[in-house]
Formats: C-alpha cells, structure tokens, sequence
C-alpha cells in the first residue's frame, strides 16, 4: 500500500522537485549572489589567502530600497492589476449571471465560449490590439474625430498606459467569468422566488440575495485575475512603449539585457513575497467577513 | 436585473472577446501592407508564410516540443491526478498547483538560472523540460476530477472479483478515465504550442517557435504575415479543443 503510493506519486513528484522547486531555491539564492563579471552569476565561494568562504551579499536587496523609483513601479504594477481586476468583475458579472440563467442545455456552450478566445495563442490577443488601437485604425481614427468636434487635440492610444489596461482586461476576462459562473450556476433559484414572495424587487433580489452569495466566487475570480497581471511582462512590452512598463518588464530587462541576474531575482523575490502578501491578506479579510 | 439588461450586456461581453481576433483573422486577407483599412481579399500573405524558412522552421519546432511535453506531461500528469485523488498527500497537491499560481514570468526566470548553473544549453531540450513541468499540473488537474467522478465501487467491485490492485486499474479504472487523460493531453498539447513567456527565457540563442516568432515579428514591424500566421494556429488550437470539450463533457454526464 505504502509502495505503491510512492510509485504514483514519486515521478510527478520527483520532476516538479527538479523542475519548480530547486530553480526557485536557486533563484532565491542567486538574489543574494554578486553579478558575474560579464553577466550571469558570480561563484558562491570564494577562495583566496584566508581560505574559503561564501561570496554572498544584501547588495540587490539595497538597491531595490535604494532607489524609490523601483517601490513606483511596484506601486504602477499594482495600480494596473486592481483597475484590471476591477473591469474584469464589472464585465464578467453580468456574462456570468446571463449564462448561469440561461437553459441548461445551452450553458455549456456559452461557458464555451468564453473558454475559446483564450484558447488563442497569447501573443495573438495582444497583436488583435496592436491593431485595433494603432494610429491609422478604424477606431482610433473615428474616436479622434469624435474628439476633434469638441476642439479637442487627437489621442495616441497606442504604446500607452491606456493599450496596456485595455489588453490586460481582455486578456484576463476569462479568468473572472469561469469561478464566477461555477458560484453563480449553484444559486438555488428557490432563494429568489422567496425574496420575491417577501417583496424584494429585482435589484434588492441582486444585492441582497445573489450579490452576496456569489462572494466566493468573486474572491477567486479577483484572486485569478489579480495575481498573474502582477508578473505580465508582453503586454506593457509590446503595447506599452515607454510609460506603461510593469514590474515585469524590469524583471526580463535585468534577465536579459542587462544581465544584472542577482537583481532581477531579488525582483522576482520582491514580486513573489508582495502577491502572496497581498493574496493571503486578502484571504484572510475574506475569511473574517464570512464568519 | 431585468433580464434585457443582462442578455444585452453578456453580448456585448462576447463581441468584446472576438471582435478582436476576427480582426486579425479579416485582415490577413487583405490586399494591404497596413492593418488599416479593408482593400481586397487575398491569398498573398499566406504563400508569405509558405516561403519564410524561419516560420517553417519555427512551426516544426512547435510541434517537435508540443508532442514531446504532452507525452510525457499526460503520463506524469495522469499518476499525479492519481495519486492526489487516491492519497492524502501533503506536498504534491502544492507542487502541482503551484507553477500554475505563480506568475509565469518567475517560472521562466529561475528555470534560466537553473539551467545555466547545471551548464545545460538551452534550446529545445530546455523547452521541452520546462513546458512539462507546468503541463504536469494542468494533466492532474483534469484526470483528478474525472476520477472524482466516477463510481468508486467498480473498481472496489473489480476487487472483490479477485483482481489484483494493477489489474482493477488497467481493466477498470484506466478506461473510465481515459476521456480524461485524452482531455488533459490535449490540454498540454495546446499548452505547450501556445506558450511564450516560459519558452521565451528557457530558449535561449539556438531554438525558436512560433510565439517566440511571432513576437520577435511584431516588435519590429506589423505585417499581415503575423495575421496568416496567427489565423492558422487559432484554426489549429481550435480544432484541437473542440475535439477535447467532445471528448470532456461526455465524461463529465459520466457515460
């Protein structure tokens, strides 16, 4: 019995050690590294006339505190993943609530198709924006010349803030609708015929009935939304141009271009340490309020 | 609500979510350099394609890396959503979920330093190592809830008949769930062709596929090539989960 749980668990297992857990503790441990003379990592040891010893150091942590223009960005990252976070709950809510009250034959196609855009390739959705948002589209040109009827200056849309927010809403949608649909599909349409027999109209039936009960799945859907916002680096890097970069980005220039490894791991460090923080405090808040 | 509103306002949810990609399919059709303005329908951007080597080469690689990842990422994937539904485990439930709820970005970043301080080269073989690690979780995650939701009493059935433990399971156990496993393989599969930022810092200088193509593409100037390219992968990933939600929902209604 005991031997054949570690032959079914212990390969997956085995790999995920080799493949998730051991990078992480080296990256953890690279953030504490000095950089190599031409990128990448300096040794962990050194040897020299006192013998041998560890070549460690707090150096990227410091810079990071150093310098508040990396706590700003941290902040922007932040500020874009709740505006995201936000849209994506006022957009999915009421899909959410239109496929939960459709016929049940038909919900799991529309669930369907909600799945399916996001089935395309990630690249692809950002590109579909590149489009739609560029000087010369039929959207950019018919909002300027709405805007030019007020005397108002034509907008540049893409390689802005603004490109970056937009692509982040779409590209994340998905994730908010699914939980919240799985919450809302549950909702026993009983307790809403009772409110009703009580005398609640429809919009105190919402907010006192189903609003409420789908709290659940609002969590998750923020928390799904929320969190892998916070380390996307494709979208600010294709749409955002100067202004819109995230953390992310900062991240993959250290990695790549700069080569600073040891501080682009603390980044991810400080990335990782501040989502779950947020998460779990956000969690806990949940938690208190349900009891 | 008004149920107007609603129907009204989940439309405009779903023109939001395809309008875009209908765009860029409508425009690798057209007769224009600029995504800009409709001109005239044409086949031209897609002999394009045909004639870039790079693509092609890329493409090849995109296959070559989702085949392998998803093989091997189904047969983990499959003992790993076996093993969490069958025992109480503490540490692989978090290692499954956890590629899958951290930013990817970090995935990426610590395989790279990995790699590099066990001296592996990067290119395919990085690829392939690193798309399973985070397909392992998506594969657990579809054969566990099949196996959630089957009757537990044929196997114990197939037990009390005499059969060994293995026996239960490959005669019994294996073919109920195997819409699952088909699912999460596919899952992978697309997974695996569709991922760009894990791939992105794992490639390094050697290998490319086609996201990391495209994306090198579309950095430097808008082509409507892009827009061939990127209709015939949505048509292939398309294909693909549509065979899978055939396959999927069956198992779920459990026949």
């Amino acid at each position: 019995m005991n031997r054949d749980k570690w032959l079914i668990s212990g390969p997956p297992l085995f790999y995920l050690v080799v493949f998730f857990v051991i990078p992480t503790l080296i990256m953890v441990i690279a953030s504490f590294r000095y950089a190599g003379e031409y990128g990448g990592l300096a040794p962990v040891l050194l040897h020299d006339a006192n013998g041998t010893h560890l070549n460690l150091t707090l150096e990227s942590y410091q810079e990071y505190f150093s310098d508040f223009i990396y706590t700003r960005l941290f902040i922007k990252t932040l500020v874009y993943a709740l505006i995201t976070t936000f849209f994506c709950l006022v957009f999915a809510y009421p899909l959410a609530l239109m496929i939960a009250r459709s016929e049940k034959k038909r919900r799991d196609l529309l669930v369907l198709l909600v799945i399916l855009p996001f089935w395309s390739n990630f690249l692809i959705r950002i590109y579909a924006w590149m489009i739609i948002l560029g000087p010369q589209s039929a959207f950019t040109v018919a909002l300027n010349g709405f805007l030019g009827l007020f005397g108002m200056n034509p907008v540049r849309l893409l390689f802005t803030p603004f490109a970056v927010v937009v692509c982040l809403i779409y590209v994340q949608l998905p994730f908010m609708v699914l939980p919240l649909y799985a919450n809302l599909e549950k909702h026993d349409p009983a307790l809403l015929d009772a409110a009703q027999d009580l005398g609640a109209n429809g919009w105190q039936r919402f907010w006192r009935v189903t609003f409420p009960l789908s709290l659940p799945g609002i969590y998750a859907g923020v928390a799904l939304v929320f969190v892998p916002v916070l380390g996307i680096f494709a979208v600010p890097d294709i749409l955002g141009g100067t202004k819109g970069i995230m953390i992310g980005n900062l991240i993959k220039q250290e990695f790549l271009e700069a080569r600073d490894w040891p501080f682009g791991s603390a980044l991810s460090i400080i990335l990782t340490l501040g989502a779950m923080a947020i998460v779990g405090g956000a969690a806990l808040f949940a938690r208190r309020r349900d009891v | 609500m008004s149920r107007k509103i609603l129907a009204a306002s989940g439309i405009a949810v779903y023109v939001f979510l395809y309008l875009p990609l209908l765009i860029v399919v409508a425009y690798s059709f057209n007769n224009s350099k600029l995504n800009a303005e409709w001109v005239g329908f044409t086949w031209h951007w897609y002999k394009v394609l045909l004639e870039d080597d790079a693509m092609l080469k890329a493409a090849g690689n995109s296959l070559f890396i989702a085949l392998t990842a998803s093989a091997v990422s189904t047969i983990l994937g499959t003992m790993a959503g076996y093993a969490l539904y069958r025992y109480k485990l503490k540490l692989l439930p978090v290692l499954v979920m956890a590629p899958l709820a951290i930013p990817e970005i970090l995935v990426g970043v610590s395989l790279l330093i990995f790699y590099v301080s066990i001296n592996l080269t990067l290119g395919l073989g990085s690829i392939i190592l690193s798309h399973i690690a985070f397909c392992v979780g998506f594969v657990a995650i579809v054969v566990r809830s099949r196996l959630s939701g089957m009757d537990e009493s044929l196997p114990e059935a197939a037990r009390d008949l005499g059969a060994t433990p293995w026996v239960a399971f490959r005669l019994v156990t294996l073919p109920l769930i195997m819409p699952g496993i088909i699912a999460g393989a596919l899952l992978a599969f697309t997974l695996s062709i569709d991922d760009f930022v894990i791939t992105f810092f794992t490639a390094g200088v050697g290998a490319s596929t086609l996201p990391l193509q495209i994306y090198s593409m579309i950095k430097i100037a808008v082509t409507p090539e892009v827009n061939a390219i990127s209709t015939l992968l949505m048509l292939v990933t398309l294909f693909i989960i549509v065979v899978a939600s055939r396959i999927s929902p069956d198992s779920i209604r459990g026949k």
